[in-house]
């Protein structure tokens, strides 16, 4: 006789978990993430370390009020996975407080004050990101210009410590994101035609920049290469499916894309948009969280497009330059609804949910 | 000539095989245990009645107990010997509460009964053919042991055009149809061929996962010349599932709550149909079977030819015993099959693998939270919604999961295969299913109860109004007698005083 309790079948697994899925998305930042170390230096590792730190303690603090074990929770990676989106969407040499706010926010009321893991209705970074947007409107638009590799005159790990922690300005080094920039200049009443040489200079590499990352912006949003093969590498390790990110990239870039033809001088083009901003980090590791996005792949497609769509009116016309949050909060709020109307046919019925109809057979019948 | 399909069906997984652990092996033969156990509820329905006593001496192949009812099948002696019990014995089921059992004294001879030739079986007719198969004690062997006959009367009659041979097993470690195909294809399809001319078919179609090249061609070279017509499908679990077969082969789909006789098509496991070629063909009830013993704990993994009643343990034996302490023993495979405590149960009819399996192949840690990451939506081959299902499970809202489509649940066990969260899905959709036919179950009693309660009051009432009119009718004669008495005394008296008057007359005429 074999004591052991009863199991009920299956009576194997497939070897994954979903400390696994964690760890493979954070593998998959990890490019963009070196990336934005090497362009804006130990300043930008400081504030990920801060952001990090402050979701484990924050997450830690909380299962331990809910009475149980923090060990397995902040094992499964999801805690480090917020605060590190969080870090790579703030500005790379922006104070600490800043990112120990986003992170205990995110964690606290993004994810915690819900139930926890898999509870939460917002996607707990881009709640953070919004709030701080709001609350701190200036630390959040103090950009970085990247020095001029490879003698970049980066700070050195002191000088970072005064950056991050002591609240050294930087003004020298500030300048504006395309997206901000553009917005600015438009309110000035200065088309694009005007604006975007006056931001690039005399270089015509603009976009060959954008692409590769080195150029003013969020610490880990400025490589769209590096993300892009990050999702990609998602996408064929079936982390993650096409339908979000393929849904919001294209939901940027169709009406961009209509809008630039039809008046060049006021509408960004849809490389501008598609390599700008936090576009590319949401579409492949935003869109794509698995808890706040509908659960069937038509459902997230459209909660892509939704997504992509708001992105691009929200750039266009909102008062904000960057629209990504935004979209996806209102995205996330939507999918209850697209979870309800967007379900799978079940086998032997109709789309309606009512049985097929019986075959009558030539024999018997 | 083996083409392969062209349709295929949604979601599915893909399970490691581990196939190669016994597929290549030749079929060996246990030696013949001291005692066989044979259960008497080896297939669905009413459970068998036994026709001998204790003591009784029997041979092979005779029958030991006789069906019951519509739906049910009989046993047969697996081997000659002595009937030493009829009682009750642990069952292959994870509870390992005890059925009814017939436990048979082997004397070693295996000797069969006397059996008359049954001559060609194609001159039967379709009636005869699914008689001899209900006699013989024919159930579904690929695990549902459903009465082949029954299937076979309700398919003639429901009209069935289209004959579907099961050649899928799916399930990972499983290799004993592989074995069968490879084996005894010629017999195999002329089993096929007979349930064929029972039902009336005009297509015959053997569906057979493309990781069994081996069986393939077998089949493909033994059905030359007739009618059946091998097909390779995907390998792809749960490619063996009856609905999802059809859809792979035919890309039709059974309609919800029916059956595959719906839409003209029978369903078959290939198991059935060499036990049908046995029975028809040399007249030998079902007595023993093809059986995978397998899993990472045991020595030398194979398939057995076994009969029906031996005990696991003597398969275990027989293949060398453990190399590994076992952390879960299971019958039939890893995805649907069911756990047992007890080394002693015996085999049955519906038993395709004796498995015993190591911790590292179990595989199944603390459940974590629900991501929402829908592999498991991905995954169900219905296109159901599991995680949905099993949150309102979860808060006791049965009636939730049966709106999202828990009645179309096939428990195929493919989402809680691949989710990450190891949380027991299927088993939450089983645990729902089985309260939901309990609480069927106590509404019609309690609907038994109610309408018993009104005819009761009904009957009383009726009793109470019978015994008034009763009493009254009573009341009424007996006035109308008191009435007749009183009217009776009256004309007395009157003839009396008639009498006396005329009696004064007649002595005043004196």
């Amino acid at each position: 006789m074999i004591h052991v309790a009863p199991a009920h079948s299956p009576h194997a697994h497939a070897p994954t978990s979903v400390g696994m899925i964690m760890a493979t998305v954070l593998l998959a930042l990890a490019p963009a993430t070196l990336f934005g170390f090497w362009l804006f230096g130990w300043p930008a590792f400081n504030l990920w370390a801060v952001a990090i730190l402050t979701a484990l303690a924050t997450e830690a603090a909380c299962v331990g009020l809910a009475g149980r074990a923090a060990k397995p929770v902040l094992l499964d990676g999801s805690a480090a996975l917020t605060a590190w989106l969080l870090a790579l969407s703030l500005p790379p040499w922006a104070p600490w407080w800043l990112a120990a706010l986003g992170s205990f926010f995110a964690i606290l009321v993004g994810k915690q004050v819900f139930g926890g893991l898999g509870q939460n209705v917002f996607n707990p970074a881009m709640a953070a990101r919004v709030m701080l947007l709001i609350a701190f409107p200036v630390e959040m638009t103090l950009w970085t210009t990247p020095g001029s590799f490879p003698s970049a005159q980066l700070p050195s790990f002191l000088e970072s410590l005064s950056i991050t922690f002591g609240g050294a300005p930087m003004d020298a080094m500030a300048s504006a994101s395309l997206l901000g920039h553009v917005k600015t200049e438009f309110t000035r009443g200065i088309d694009l035609a005007h604006s975007l040489p006056a931001l690039f200079g005399h270089s015509q590499t603009g976009l060959g920049d954008a692409a590769w990352g080195s150029r003013a912006g969020s610490l880990g949003e400025t490589s769209a290469l590096l993300l892009l093969a990050g999702g990609l590498v998602l996408i064929a390790r079936r982390v993650i499916t096409w339908h979000a990110p393929v849904a919001m990239l294209l939901g940027v870039a169709l009406p961009a894309l209509i809008a630039s033809l039809l008046d060049p001088a006021h509408y960004l083009d849809p490389a501008a948009h598609l390599l700008s901003g936090g576009l590319m980090l949401a579409a492949f590791f935003i869109v794509t969280d698995p808890v706040t996005c509908p659960n069937t792949s038509a459902g997230q497609f459209a909660f892509g497009l939704g997504a992509g769509l708001l992105t691009w009116i929200i750039r266009t016309w909102g008062g904000y330059p960057e629209g990504v949050a935004f979209a996806v909060l209102l995205m996330n709020a939507a999918t209850p609804v697209i979870d309800r109307y967007v379900k799978p046919r079940i086998y032997g019925r109709t789309r309606d949910g009512k049985p097929l109809p019986a075959e009558t057979s030539g024999k018997g019948a | 000539m083996s083409f392969l399909s062209r349709f295929k069906f949604r979601g599915g997984v893909h399970p490691e095989g581990r196939k190669d652990l016994s597929a290549d092996m030749p079929v060996r033969v246990p030696t013949l245990p001291e005692c066989l156990f044979v259960s008497l509820q080896q297939h669905i329905g009413a459970p068998a009645s036994p026709v001998i006593q204790v003591g009784d001496k029997v041979s092979k192949g005779q029958r030991i107990a006789a069906s019951q009812g519509a739906v049910s099948a009989p046993v047969h002696a697996p081997t000659s010997g002595r009937i030493i019990a009829i009682g009750d014995y642990p069952a292959p089921h994870p509870s390992g509460l005890p059925v009814p059992t017939i436990t048979i004294e082997s004397d070693g001879e295996d000797r069969w009964m006397d059996i008359a030739s049954p001559g060609d079986p194609f001159a039967f007719s379709a009636e005869e053919v699914a008689a001899r198969v209900g006699a013989a004690g024919i159930v579904g062997l690929g695990g549902a042991a459903f009465p082949a006959a029954v299937k076979l009367n309700v398919s003639r009659r429901g009209g069935v055009t289209t004959l579907i041979m099961n050649g899928g097993e799916c399930e990972p470690y499983l290799t004993c149809d592989d074995r069968l195909m490879r084996d005894r294809a010629p017999e195999v399809i002329l089993g096929i061929r007979l349930i064929s001319h029972a039902v009336g078919a005009r297509e015959v179609l053997v569906g057979i996962e493309d990781n069994k090249p081996e069986a393939i061609a077998a089949m493909t070279a033994a059905a030359q010349g007739s009618e059946v017509k091998v097909l390779a499908v995907p390998a792809m679990y749960p490619m063996g599932s009856e609905k999802q077969l059809i859809q792979a082969l035919t890309g039709k789909e059974v309609p919800a709550g029916g059956r595959a006789a719906d839409i003209g098509m029978l369903v078959h496991n290939v198991g059935t149909a060499y036990a049908v070629a046995q029975s028809l063909n040399l007249g030998r009830p079902l007595v023993s079977r093809l059986v995978t013993v397998s899993g990472g704990a045991v020595a030398a993994p194979g398939n057995l030819e076994v009969l029906i009643g031996t005990p696991a343990q003597a398969l275990f034996e027989t293949c060398g015993g453990f190399k590994d302490t076992p952390a879960r023993l299971v019958m039939g495979g890893p995805m649907m099959g069911q756990q047992f405590t007890n080394p002693l149960v015996p085999v049955i009819k519906g038993t395709s693998g004796v498995l015993a399996l190591t911790a590292a192949e179990i595989g199944q840690p603390q459940p974590a939270p629900c991501i929402r990451c829908s592999t498991c939506v991905r995954a169900c081959p219905v296109g159901l919604l599991p995680l949905e299902m099993a949150a309102h499970i979860r808060t006791g809202d049965l009636g939730g999961a049966v709106d999202l489509g828990l009645k179309d649940c096939i428990a195929c066990g493919s989402c809680s295969y691949v989710c990450p969260a190891h949380i027991p899905l299927v088993h939450y959709f089983n645990y729902a299913k089985g309260d939901l036919a309990a609480k069927e179950r106590a509404k019609l009693k309690q609907d038994a109860t109610k309408k018993l309660a009104e005819e009761r009051t009904a009957r009383m009432e009726r009793i109470a109004r019978e015994r008034e009119e009763a009493a009254k009718a009573r009341a009424a004669k007996k006035a109308a007698q008191e009435a007749a008495k009183k009217a009776a005394a009256e004309a007395a008296a009157r003839e009396k005083a008639e009498k006396e008057q005329s009696g004064k007359e007649q002595a005043e005429a004196l």
